[in-house]
């Protein structure tokens, strides 16, 4: 009986996937107007999207603006000896990785953090004004963001000065000293960000079982307990997969915000690789040596991705992809 | 003999609560103080805000650091530069996010993995900045507003929170019965699904004309003609690299008033600058959760 259904299914397959294509192909044919729909998007990933990884072919080549990208000669991996052998090299190295460890030491758990608090409150205007105001600064531009900083922190008419004049202390620049700087970094984008990163996890909370809160006080759970054991697991999937998709960004650590904070005197501490690309490339027409330094800092977010994805796998069995 | 059963609330959990109540009224003083110092030192006199007087509300108050902001035409044409930017390049992210997302939503639309997959990729694996520089000059859009239009308009996760959406607010059935009725897949788009979509286009919408109103880093390696900087350049200006032109100085002499006048033109701008997204913050605030909760159920 069960002999016969198998040579049965074997003898349909073939037929099956040869009308499966043809079914394709129909398919394809009565929804033409989608493909056309999506023709404009894919020509927009195209364009911006894997052009520019084509035009990764620079960073082993000498390029020259007469000859073009395709056309330059190939000089192999001097780029990259070039850069590992930089002075600054491990420099930009340590700058880029404190930085981004820090900034996900402090900036992943706070909203979680925040989020489990907020979720404590009974639904009414605190809970609401708590929610209204911390989302708030996300809204501010980077560039605004920055210059908020350096007034705050500026010696003489900042408020903080006025503060340590206040106390008897002396005044500092804080803006001006390298050990200061990774931290008003972190702290300033924890102020910005932790409000609205939050709102996955007052979601994912809002979307528990209140079954599960019953059970847990019939059996004398108390409120940490019940944080712990029901608030902590529910939002854990959410936690892996922003915890992967962050590895991933680790070394693209905002450009835009540790750009605008340096000067002079604190680059000692404020020079990352997305800088020190930028100025090397754009402002010194260096592309390909510094194409490469792009490279090599793609590749070891890729690296990074692909680890913690695998490491999460391991841990919780779910991962991004 | 009810009331007696009733589960009391032990004090380990009543303390809890009050270090939470704590803790999140600091976190509100310790956002809203800096937002609020902000705006009262803009409406406060210059001798005030140099000299620290100013700690809550506005001391003295005046109104000159916004003349002098108003009275900037280069604050004027970055913002109405930044206007254009905003209005023109959420129109074509959005129609885009909107064609890239419908046909992935549909299950039965051929070639959707490979699509998705060549996506994906895009969010975890990108040439970096010099391929992408040499792109768009390639394509000769550079110092023109197209620079700043088109090489960011689509982004991927603006794109599954779109085909979230269709995929569980439009049923299938709705498009099989239509397209019995003889309706086309275009046609479809456009008369059913377009009028059923307007939360997620409202969400889109917000998400990209923020984005495009703060940016200034595409701005700032595309650009060289003042004349189309959006108001973020303008403000990096002024506001960081401290080049405030004369011609907002008129009638301050001393070198301390000077300097005041520098300071509360800051305070000034910020406000100005940040007023359109300050205006619509309540409004869409709603809005916003309700994407970023679209775009987690994809996760």
């Amino acid at each position: 009986m069960s002999n016969n259904i198998i040579t049965e299914a074997s003898t349909t397959i073939p037929a099956a996937r040869r009308t499966g294509l043809s079914e394709a192909m129909r398919k394809m044919r009565r929804h033409w107007q989608l493909y056309f729909l999506i023709l404009l998007p894919l020509l927009y990933f195209i364009l911006f999207k894997y052009v520019p990884i084509l035009g990764i072919q620079i960073a082993f080549k000498d390029l020259s603006p007469k000859l073009g990208i395709w056309g330059s000669p190939w000089v192999g991996l001097k780029h990259f000896e070039a850069f590992f052998n930089h002075p600054n090299f491990w420099l930009l190295i340590k700058n880029t990785l404190f930085l981004s460890l820090y900034a996900l030491a402090i900036g992943f758990p706070v909203p979680i953090i925040l989020a489990l608090m907020i979720n404590e409150l009974r639904d009414g205007i605190f809970k609401r004004t708590v929610q209204l105001v911390s989302y708030a600064p996300y809204f501010i531009s980077t560039v605004v963001m920055v210059s908020m900083i350096l007034l705050f922190l500026a010696p003489r008419i900042g408020v903080i000065d006025h503060i340590r004049t206040a106390l008897g202390l002396d005044s500092i620049n804080f803006i001006g000293e390298p050990s200061m700087f990774k931290s008003i970094f972190v702290l300033s984008d924890a102020w910005q960000y932790m409000g609205y990163n939050a709102i996955i996890y007052i979601a994912a909370l809002a979307g528990v079982n209140p079954q599960l809160y019953e059970a847990a006080k019939l059996d004398g759970a108390s409120r940490l307990q019940k944080i712990i054991h029901i608030d902590l697991p529910s939002i854990m999937p959410i936690m892996v997969l922003l915890l992967v998709l962050n590895m991933g960004q680790l070394l693209n650590i905002g450009f835009e915000k540790v750009y605008l904070l340096q000067n002079p005197l604190n680059t000692s501490s404020s020079e990352i690789i997305s800088t020190y690309v930028y100025k090397v490339g754009l402002v010194q027409a260096n592309y390909s040596f510094s194409a490469a330094v792009g490279l090599f800092n793609s590749i070891i977010n890729l690296a990074l991705i692909l680890l913690a994805n695998f490491g999460a796998r391991r841990a919780t069995g779910s991962g991004l992809f | 003999m009810q009331k007696t059963n009733a589960i009391k609330e032990p004090v380990s959990d009543k303390l809890l609560l009050g270090i939470i109540y704590t803790v999140l009224i600091a976190v509100l003083i310790v956002v809203l103080y800096p937002l609020i110092y902000i705006v009262s030192s803009s409406f406060s006199s210059p001798q005030a805000v140099v000299s620290g007087r100013v700690w809550l509300f506005p001391v003295e108050f005046s109104l000159k650091g916004y003349t002098a902001v108003l009275n900037n035409p280069r604050i004027w044409s970055g913002y109405y530069n930044s206007l254009i930017y905003m209005a023109v390049g959420t129109f074509i992210s959005v129609s885009l996010t909107f064609a890239l997302a419908y046909p992935l939503s549909k299950r039965t639309f051929y070639g959707r993995s490979p699509i998705m997959y060549m996506i994906i990729i895009t969010m975890i694996f990108s040439g970096g900045l010099i391929p992408y520089y040499l792109t768009v000059k390639g394509l000769g859009i550079i110092d023109t507003r197209w620079a700043l239009l088109l090489p960011q308009a689509v982004a991927v996760w603006q794109v599954f929170i779109a085909k979230t959406f269709f995929q569980e607010s439009i049923p299938e059935e709705l498009n099989e019965a239509a397209a019995i009725d003889g309706c086309s897949d275009l046609r479809f788009l456009w008369s059913v699904v377009l009028p059923l979509s307007k939360p997620v286009v409202a969400v889109l919408a917000l998400m990209y004309a923020v984005t495009a109103w703060n940016a200034y880093f595409d701005a700032l390696i595309f650009l060289k003609n003042v004349d189309l900087y959006p108001l973020q350049l303008i403000l990096r200006e002024i506001l960081i690299q401290n080049s405030v032109d004369n011609s907002m100085m008129v009638d301050i002499r001393t070198m301390e008033a000077r300097q005041g006048m520098k300071d509360l033109l800051k305070f000034s701008l910020i406000v100005v600058s940040s007023l359109p997204v300050l205006i619509i913050y309540p409004f869409v605030q709603k809005h916003f959760v309700k994407g970023v909760m679209i775009g987690s159920l994809k996760g």
